[in-house]
């Protein structure tokens, strides 16, 4: 599947009418038929439907989640800054919060739904706190399940399913913790992981790479697969770019929504007696690196990942138990039912 | 290095001369056993050349001793000066101008101008004596640094003493965390400074907090801390306690992470269950990370949610009336920086032509000893130069007493429901043998019986003293 998302260069003037005349020349080019002019419909159909991301933000409290969320969206779009009681008091047990904005740019609209996670790891027992984070993301595949299996299906499904989960790690320095590790082998399966070292402005650069060298081999121990997924690169060029992002996550980053000026600039950051931590400086944290990640360049490939294979999956497992309640109901063994499906 | 006593500031003797370390020369141990703790093996000890004007009216009755140390033999007058003045009471007064020196002449506290015309028994320096036998023995301190892992504890301890305990550790990947419990690792160093030792014993505990479940995390602290107070104990009722080893923990360093917003539940229970053991001092971990303004605000809920769970963390003593404002104004900054925001390190970098310790990063570098940047050195000065002896006092009077005061209290609890028991037994089996013991059916009853009439016995003997005293009295007055 090609991606919906258009860079503007290619739609530039060079196509004056809807047929394609090519730029800069009056001859018409007999071989041309025009199929690339379908890009620049789909663009537009996309523009008025606009876009939906749903993102869920996991990790202990503290950690800079919804800083990091309203730095990347470079607006207010987190729980705190939304409800006015915002506590800093933990709760008991994990709840999810929910919150919706619609934000737009340069004419492209965005349903943005920040999914929050207060209480996570945060106990003194934090055995099982993954598992309402699991039921909230199968509920919604559910839900899309049964709206798409309706007789009567409306045109365009409201998809609430988890687009991507972004993981905050705490910046130890040392090496993954095993609340860690148990969470993202558990979630990596049903949903896009992209982990995140929080925080990362207590870490030096040499602490930085080794962090995360130590991070990429736990992880590889134990087989957790985060995004980008090796086993879902579809050609030679995606291997290329996802392999170089593969070699970089994950990413430090530091969030702000302060602004300071630096150098005559006005730049978000934090400031310390010591100086001033840019959040969009490369040298100083990947915070680019990751917004680029999840919205400039993989967004639609975050979304089909999560609608073609995620999904697929749960529902594939979903038709498969029903089909085997329906023949236990009706006394009909499974190995019957299976020969007639194939 | 500040001396645990607080000495007066004294005009220097001019013959005194150069103090030079020995260095690492302590053999005291090994060579004989200290006698009166005159034992001159603190170095840059002074070569005096003194004169002893005043002798009693006989000639020395103790005979110079002997010093195998090979020092100035004028030194072995001293003893002779103690005797002088336990045979010539308090009648006729050691003339000023007569006084023997103290050879510890740089201290000695009346060597001040004003005191020459003044008269002196000279017990003043007491503490210098007390001083020089504690200071030969050597100190101890054991800390006990607990908090998750990756708050720089390692890195935090090896730059308040200057060492490097973990140069050896290996840091477990997660699969291999899950499976451990917290483990008690105990190192010990031995740190020498001026010529002043001590025994630094630091007990880490890695894996705290770092499984999924961590209900009993602090099980294993709470454990050690116990063991170490009932081994002093054991000890303390023994019948050798010459050389009893103090490994009990004067300190528990806890660590708070900074990502946090304040206490996590966990640092709370932990806390409340250390509180009545040891003296805990909490510590803002990896304090680099915040801004000013967040460190200001972390502070205060983190101070206000202490107070709020009932945590007794270690208080500093108050200061008394009569100290210093210099002094005093410390103690308050001091008390207003709990939490201490650390940041430790162990590499030297060099920026703008000078060298110290900190922490590089592409925005800035971190100092670790600036006191605008962290709060190191203050909890360095606190722990190590005002009031490490606090610590141990605190230890060893409070904590220690309550645990031994429930330690006997147990105890007797214990040996009462004993008896009782195995008299219950006896009386159950039946035999026909004697009680000699009043039947356990009743024994609380009884015991009560007993005391009461211990107590009419007491008062009874005490009417008797008195009427005996009188008809003495009385006696002696008519003859």
């Amino acid at each position: 599947m090609s991606e919906a998302v258009v860079p503007d260069a290619m739609v530039s003037p060079a196509v004056g009418g809807l047929y394609g005349e090519k730029a800069g020349g009056p001859m018409l080019d007999f071989s041309y038929v025009g199929i690339d002019a379908i890009l620049e419909q789909m663009r537009r159909k996309a523009m008025k439907q606009g876009f939906e991301l749903n993102i869920m933000v996991v990790g202990q409290s503290g950690l800079g989640k919804s800083t990091l969320m309203n730095t990347l969206f470079k607006s207010k779009v987190s729980r705190k800054s939304v409800l006015a009681t915002a506590q800093e008091k933990i709760p008991k047990t994990v709840e999810i919060k929910s919150i919706s904005h619609d934000i737009e740019e340069k004419g492209v609209r965005m349903k943005l739904t920040v999914i929050d996670t207060p209480g996570f790891g945060d106990q003194i027992n934090n055995e099982n706190c993954w598992q309402p984070i699991m039921k909230f993301i199968n509920d919604q595949y559910e839900a899309y399940l049964q709206e798409e299996i309706n007789i009567n299906r409306k045109k365009r499904i409201p998809d609430s399913r988890v687009h991507c989960c972004i993981y905050f790690i705490p910046p130890t320095g040392h090496c993954l913790r095993p609340l860690d590790v148990e969470f993202m082998r558990r979630l990596s399966k049903v949903v896009n992981i992209v982990p995140v070292i929080a925080k990362a402005d207590t870490l030096t650069l040499e602490e930085r790479d080794f962090f995360k060298k130590k991070i990429r081999e736990e992880l590889r121990a134990n087989g957790i697969d985060v995004y980008p997924q090796k086993e879902f690169d579809e050609d030679a060029e995606d291997r290329m770019i996802n392999e170089k992002i593969r070699e970089m996550i994950p990413f430090a980053v530091v969030g702000s929504d302060q602004e300071y000026q630096v150098n005559g600039r006005r730049l978000l950051g934090r400031k310390t007696k010591w100086g001033t931590i840019e959040v969009e400086n490369i040298a100083h944290c990947e915070f680019a690196y990751l917004r680029d990640l999840l919205i400039r360049t993989h967004m639609q490939n975050i979304k089909d990942i999560t609608s073609s294979i995620h999904y697929e999956m749960y529902r594939v497992r979903r038709l498969n138990e029903n089909n085997t309640m329906v023949a236990h109901a009706n006394g009909i063994p499974e190995h019957h039912l299976t020969a007639h499906e194939m | 290095m500040q001396y645990p006593y607080a000495m007066r500031d004294l005009p220097l003797m001019s013959h005194s001369g150069e103090q030079h370390q020995r260095p690492g020369h302590y053999g005291a141990e090994g060579i004989g056993s200290p006698i009166n703790g005159r034992h001159l093996s603190l170095p840059g000890t002074p070569s005096l050349v003194r004169t002893i004007p005043f002798h009693p009216r006989g000639s020395p009755a103790v005979p110079p001793r002997h010093n195998h140390m090979g020092l100035d033999p004028e030194f072995q007058q001293l003893p002779l000066r103690r005797q002088i003045v336990s045979q010539v009471s308090l009648d006729s007064p050691l003339s000023p101008s007569m006084r023997p020196r103290s050879p510890w002449g740089r201290f000695d506290p009346y060597d001040s101008p004003e005191d020459q015309d003044k008269e002196y028994v000279g017990f003043a320096t007491l503490p210098n004596q007390v001083h020089r036998k504690t200071v030969k023995k050597g100190f101890t301190f054991t800390l006990i640094v607990a908090g998750e892992s990756g708050l720089g504890k390692s890195t935090l301890i090896n730059s308040l003493f200057l060492t490097d305990l973990y140069k050896d550790r290996k840091v477990l990947n997660a699969e291999e965390r899950i499976s451990r419990t917290v483990a008690i690792i105990k190192h010990t160093v031995g740190i020498e400074e001026k010529g002043v030792k001590l025994r630094l014993t630091i007990i880490d505990t890695p894996g705290f907090g770092d499984a999924v479940n961590n209900t009993e995390s602090w099980r294993h602290i709470d454990d050690y801390i116990d063991q170490q107070f009932e081994q002093y104990f054991r000890d303390e009722s023994g019948l050798n306690r010459r050389n009893i080893q103090d490994n009990r923990v004067h300190c528990c360093l806890y660590f708070i992470s900074p990502f946090g917003h304040g206490l996590r539940p966990l640092d709370v229970d932990c806390m409340r269950a250390l509180h009545e053991k040891v003296n805990i001092i909490p510590v803002l971990a990896k304090a680099d990370s915040l801004t000013p303004a967040e460190v200001c605000r972390k502070k205060m809920k983190i101070r206000e949610e202490i107070k709020q769970f009932g945590i007794n963390i270690y208080q500093f003593p108050e200061c008394d009336s009569d100290e210093d404002e210099d002094f005093k104004t410390q103690e308050q900054i001091l008390k207003n920086s709990i939490p201490f925001a650390v940041i430790g390190s162990n590499v030297q970098v060099e920026s703008k032509g000078r060298k110290f310790r900190g922490r590089v990063y592409p925005w800035g570098v971190v100092e670790v000893e600036n006191p605008a940047h962290s709060d190191f050195l203050l909890l360095r000065n606190m722990l190590v130069r005002t009031h490490m002896q606090d610590l141990k006092d605190v230890t060893r009077e409070i904590h220690y007493e309550n645990y031994r005061a429930q330690c006997i209290q147990n105890m007797t609890r214990m040996v009462v429901l004993e008896r009782k028991r195995s008299l219950r037994e006896k009386y159950r089996d039946g035999s026909e043998a004697d009680f000699p013991l009043p039947l356990a059916v009743a024994d609380t009853e009884k015991e009560r019986l007993i005391y009461e009439k211990d107590e009419e016995l007491r008062k009874m003997q005490e009417v008797l003293e008195r009427i005996q005293e009188q008809m003495q009295h009385s006696h002696r007055g008519g003859c």
